[in-house]
């Protein structure tokens, strides 16, 4: 390989990877001073938190954007454009989540200097998988995510509800990173390489049956983590029993780094095997758009609907990689995006609707909300009807261009089958607006928080969610461009 | 004028927006902003009708911008002679909508105004788009105010129907989207002049068919999947009403004829007898069942049913024309049927919904038992009703004649037992119609709450007379509005008999 530097170690052949050593250091930062602050001082953690965030995205536009895909640390790490866009949507998506979650996680005394070095640890994990090229980095990248998390949803000590969501959470997961790294040392003995360049050129016709086998491993490890059924049983425990912070953070950035993981993995990896994987995922993508869509039917708590709506949304995602193409890619990628920034906003309403003592997850606690709270009711109002794909919003961009790399690759049933459970899935985001609008507010519940920066964030949110969907062009064409 | 189009549809919309943003607090500022813009909206309609060229079937008024260059996607407008008589309707309802609602509407009304400007621009949109994307979008969006029109501002029952409203017309849609795209796949463009021209086997043609026809049957709406109607009526307010029967069922026709006629012509041809069949279903099975009705709304709910089915029938007997009479003369007539149809219904049934609005503002109920005798207090506004309701029944004089007359005189060229079918509903329409108006305007005073009746205010007085002028008018003197129509049908009759095989 031409492009290996003949030095590994020199400091130009690093800077790619600058986002992730600033985090590195920041983390260790953060980690000391919430050490010598101390509980009282909070604010300064969460303060030079988003600090630290504002300082990565500099980085990953300086150093990480490069004229071309380049490969660093004997071809470990890959620095791209996907990789870029990937990073610097995660770091946005966490610091509106920081940022949302702020009063909530302050009032709820969980706040300790590691909250916040767990979110960045688990960033930096979703950053290495986005710039994953060899099974070891995939893997790392996939366990510092999975470990900062487990941590963060057991964060409230004194509940048993998350105490029990972290330990399934964590047992469930570790089966998973076995398949994982099972899987791998499958490809691994076959191929005679970790690195997934030098693995997708091996993989050619005919495929050893120990490959797919493997490759078997592989796709129920990316099901797990993505929550598709029947591989989804931790995710409605989790994001039910979790503290509402943490569910908006496991909601949100971790799936732009399970993209990631799928996309390096299958997509690029694994590419000889398309053939065999695709057939795996529109099965389990038909099973995920089923049981997701049917059984948030019957919730009664938010935090449970919306992780089974997550579920119905992943289906949409992995449909985007039955298809198979670019195109396909692509749109999986723009799915992702979208999903991530109305998710991002749902979650927001919960935390801002909450207040010391009330946990605003019951649907109930929503009704007549629009009287209680117009903007946050509008906000949720445009979230809802986004996520159901109604358009002048962007959620319905993401499920036409669904349908669209689906027509065209053929996959005739799999359109029929979206298109009905999205209308199943519209009547339960509906009923959420039902609550909200048509429902007088039922008793005495508390105003939610009068938070100003917080209230602007999710105004912006929304107002995003409104533009990119009347004006689609832009992020479509980034999407198809950053694939192909 | 060159943007014309894209001032009706966004004047509203940002109306609309200024109303919510006033809030309640400026209502009074909020409700003249309303006002203005759909009469602004309706002036707007006036260069639109003189500009109009009547010698070409070609689109007019242009507007093409690019939108989402990726799918080659335009927001691309454009106006014929099937859209520019809806347009105006559109432009026409609305202003009676913000006035009814004036003094009425007492809980949020910022919202209530600014959901029926939004929607306004929307549904202009929709006839205007001559983007297939385009014309999704406007047609999707539009669900949404309406849902929340049904479900803040309607009567008891208001979330059941809201919500069936939604998802029956969000299920149709849906498989309208499959469709369009697999088009998108094979054409290269959303466009849909290039989607008429597409060449398609007959097997995409039935499914393409098909997936329109669920689509645009939600809407009208045909038998079987009428059902979500009454309920939306019922429950609707006054306003809701107006614009669910006057314009929001038209979309289902104007689809017909937008989409099913020119790009699945094969089809048509083929299914014709499955929407003629559902069509006389619809006019005679729906009559019975509105003249058993009890409840006013309801009644005018399954008449709207009966009438487009008029629509529809006209529409599809075109083929049985050809057939029975090998020509294509007089094919025509059917559609100018159908097209006169809609826009004397959107004049009728809108007015019918302002009348029994009106009787609801003062007595709270719409069950035809509550009253009785209204004649007797209100002589003005009985005088309206017996006017609507004999153009309801197709009294020659009023636009309801002229659309049904030109759809039977279509269905006896093509077969005489669609004529007499479809003539039951003469009859139907006189007895269901002219029994309500028997049972509530008429006879001695039942009850003190109809004796302590006051007879129309000023502003109901301009409503239900403007409404009045226009029924008559259309009635009477057809002409020009066949005219703008005339050259438009004219080349949809070419597109529906050519054939794509």
């Amino acid at each position: 390989m031409p492009h290996l530097p003949a030095a590994v170690l020199s400091s130009t052949s690093l800077l790619p990877a600058m986002p992730e050593i600033w985090l590195v250091c920041a983390i260790c930062a953060i980690l000391l001073v919430g050490v010598f602050a101390g509980e009282r001082r909070g604010g300064l953690t969460a303060t030079l938190t988003l600090l630290a965030l504002a300082v990565d995205a500099a980085l990953t536009i300086g150093y990480g954007h490069v004229p071309q895909r380049t490969l660093l640390l004997h071809g470990m790490y890959v620095a791209d454009d996907l990789a870029v866009v990937l990073k610097l949507a995660a770091l946005l998506v966490v610091a509106l989540g920081l940022l949302y979650s702020r009063a909530y996680v302050e009032t709820r005394h969980i706040l300790r200097g590691e909250y916040y070095v767990l979110s960045l640890t688990a960033l930096l994990g979703i950053l290495v998988l986005a710039s994953a090229a060899s099974l070891l980095t995939v893997y790392l990248g996939v366990e510092l995510l999975a470990l900062s998390v487990y941590a963060m949803v057991a964060f409230d000590r004194d509940s048993g509800i998350a105490a029990e969501s972290a330990m399934k959470y964590f047992v469930l997961g570790a089966i998973a990173s076995g398949a994982l790294l099972y899987g791998m040392s499958l490809i691994y003995g076959l191929t005679g390489s970790l690195d997934l360049t030098a693995i997708a050129a091996k993989l050619r016709d005919p495929v050893h049956p120990g490959v797919i086998l493997g490759l078997t491993f592989i796709v129920v490890a990316v099901a797990f983590k993505l929550g598709a059924v029947p591989f989804h049983m931790w995710l409605p425990d989790v994001y039910e029993g979790a503290p509402t912070s943490v569910t908006l953070f496991i909601g949100t950035a971790p799936k732009i780094g399970y993209f990631a993981l799928a996309l390096r993995l299958l997509a690029q990896g694994l590419a000889g095997t398309a053939a065999e994987w695709t057939q795996m995922l529109a099965a389990l993508a038909v099973l995920t758009l089923v049981v997701g869509n049917v059984v948030a039917l019957r919730q009664t708590n938010l935090k449970r609907m919306l992780a089974y709506s997550t579920i119905a949304n992943v289906g949409f995602i992995v449909l985007g990689f039955v298809a198979g193409t670019p195109d396909g890619y692509a749109a999986a990628l723009y799915y992702t995006l979208v999903y991530v920034l109305v998710a991002l906003g749902s979650f927001g309403v919960i935390l801002l609707s909450s207040r010391a003592g009330f946990e605003a997850d019951k649907l109930d606690d929503y009704k007549g909300l629009h009287q209680r709270d117009p903007l946050l009711a509008a906000t949720m109002l445009v979230l809802m009807f986004s996520t159901a794909g109604v358009p002048p919003f962007v959620g319905f961009w993401a499920k036409l261009r669904i349908f669209q790399v689906l027509w065209e690759s053929g996959h005739l049933w799999l359109v029929v089958i979206a298109a009905a459970m999205s209308v199943v899935g519209a009547f339960y985001y509906l009923r959420v607006i039902k609550l909200m609008y048509f429902d007088a507010p039922a008793g005495d519940l508390p105003p939610s928080a009068p938070l100003a920066g917080a209230r602007f964030a999710l105004g912006c949110n929304a107002a995003a969610v409104l533009l990119l969907g009347v004006l689609p062009g832009p992020l479509l064409d980034l999407c198809a461009r950053l694939i192909q | 004028m060159h943007d014309l189009l894209s001032l009706m549809i966004w004047l509203p919309i940002a109306a609309g927006v200024v109303v919510l943003l006033l809030g309640d607090g400026g209502i009074v500022a909020g409700r003249w902003i309303a006002l203005v813009a759909t009469l602004v909206t309706l002036l707007l309609a006036v260069p639109l009708l003189s500009g109009f060229d009547t010698s070409t079937a070609a689109m007019q008024f242009p507007e093409k911008l690019a939108w989402i260059p990726r799918f080659r996607a335009y927001y691309a407008l454009g106006v014929d002679g099937i859209s520019v008589p809806l347009i105006v309707l559109t432009a026409f309802m609305t202003v009676p909508v913000v006035i009814a609602g004036w003094s009425v509407i007492e809980s949020r009304p910022a919202q209530y105004y600014a959901a029926f400007l939004i929607m306004e621009g929307l549904m202009i949109g929709v006839f205007a788009a001559t983007d297939a994307l385009l014309f999704y979008f406007f047609w999707e969006a539009m669900l949404i105010p309406m849902f929340l029109i049904i479900g803040i501002w309607g009567g008891p029952r208001r979330v059941y129907a809201t919500i069936k409203f939604f998802l029956y017309t969000f299920l149709g849609s849906v498989f309208m989207l499959a469709a369009l795209i697999y088009m998108y796949v094979k054409a290269g463009d959303y466009s849909i002049a290039s989607l008429q021209a597409l060449p398609l086997t007959l097997t995409e043609q039935r499914w393409i068919f098909l997936a329109f026809m669920l689509a645009f049957a939600v809407k009208v709406p045909m038998f079987p999947v009428h059902t979500w109607l009454p309920d939306a009526h019922v429950e609707a307010p006054t306003g809701g009403s107006v614009i669910l029967a006057a314009i929001m069922l038209k979309m289902g026709g104007y689809g017909f004829l937008r989409f099913s006629l020119p790009v699945t012509p094969d089809a048509s041809r083929e299914l014709d007898l499955l929407v003629i069949t559902l069509s006389l279903i619809a006019v005679i099975y729906i009559g019975f069942v509105a003249l058993v009705q009890a409840d006013m709304k309801k009644l005018i709910a399954y008449s709207s049913i009966a009438h487009m089915g008029f629509v529809t029938l006209g529409a599809f007997v075109l083929y049985e024309i050809v057939r029975s009479t090998g020509s294509i003369t007089g094919a025509g007539m059917g559609l100018d049927g159908a097209m006169v149809q809609m826009v004397s219904h959107g004049l009728i049934s809108g007015a019918l919904f302002l009348c029994v609005g009106v009787l609801y503002d003062r007595v709270h109920s719409r069950q035809i038992a509550d009253y009785g005798g209204v004649v007797n207090t209100m002589p003005v506004f009985a005088a309206f009703m017996v006017l609507f309701a004999l153009a309801n029944t197709g009294l020659p004089g009023t636009s309801g004649f002229v659309g049904e007359f030109l759809v039977i005189i279509a269905s006896f060229r093509a077969s005489f037992w669609y004529a007499a079918l479809a003539a039951v509903t003469l009859i139907l329409g006189a007895a269901y119609t002219l029994w309500m108006v028997k049972r509530v305007v008429f006879g001695p005073v039942t009850s003190p709450r109809v004796a302590a009746l006051e007879d129309l205010n000023p502003r109901e007085f301009i409503v239900l007379g403007a409404l009045a002028l226009a029924v008559l008018i259309v009635g009477v003197w057809p002409a020009p509005l066949l005219r703008i129509m005339q050259p438009t049908i004219h080349h949809l009759v070419s597109q529906a008999v050519a054939t794509k095989l």
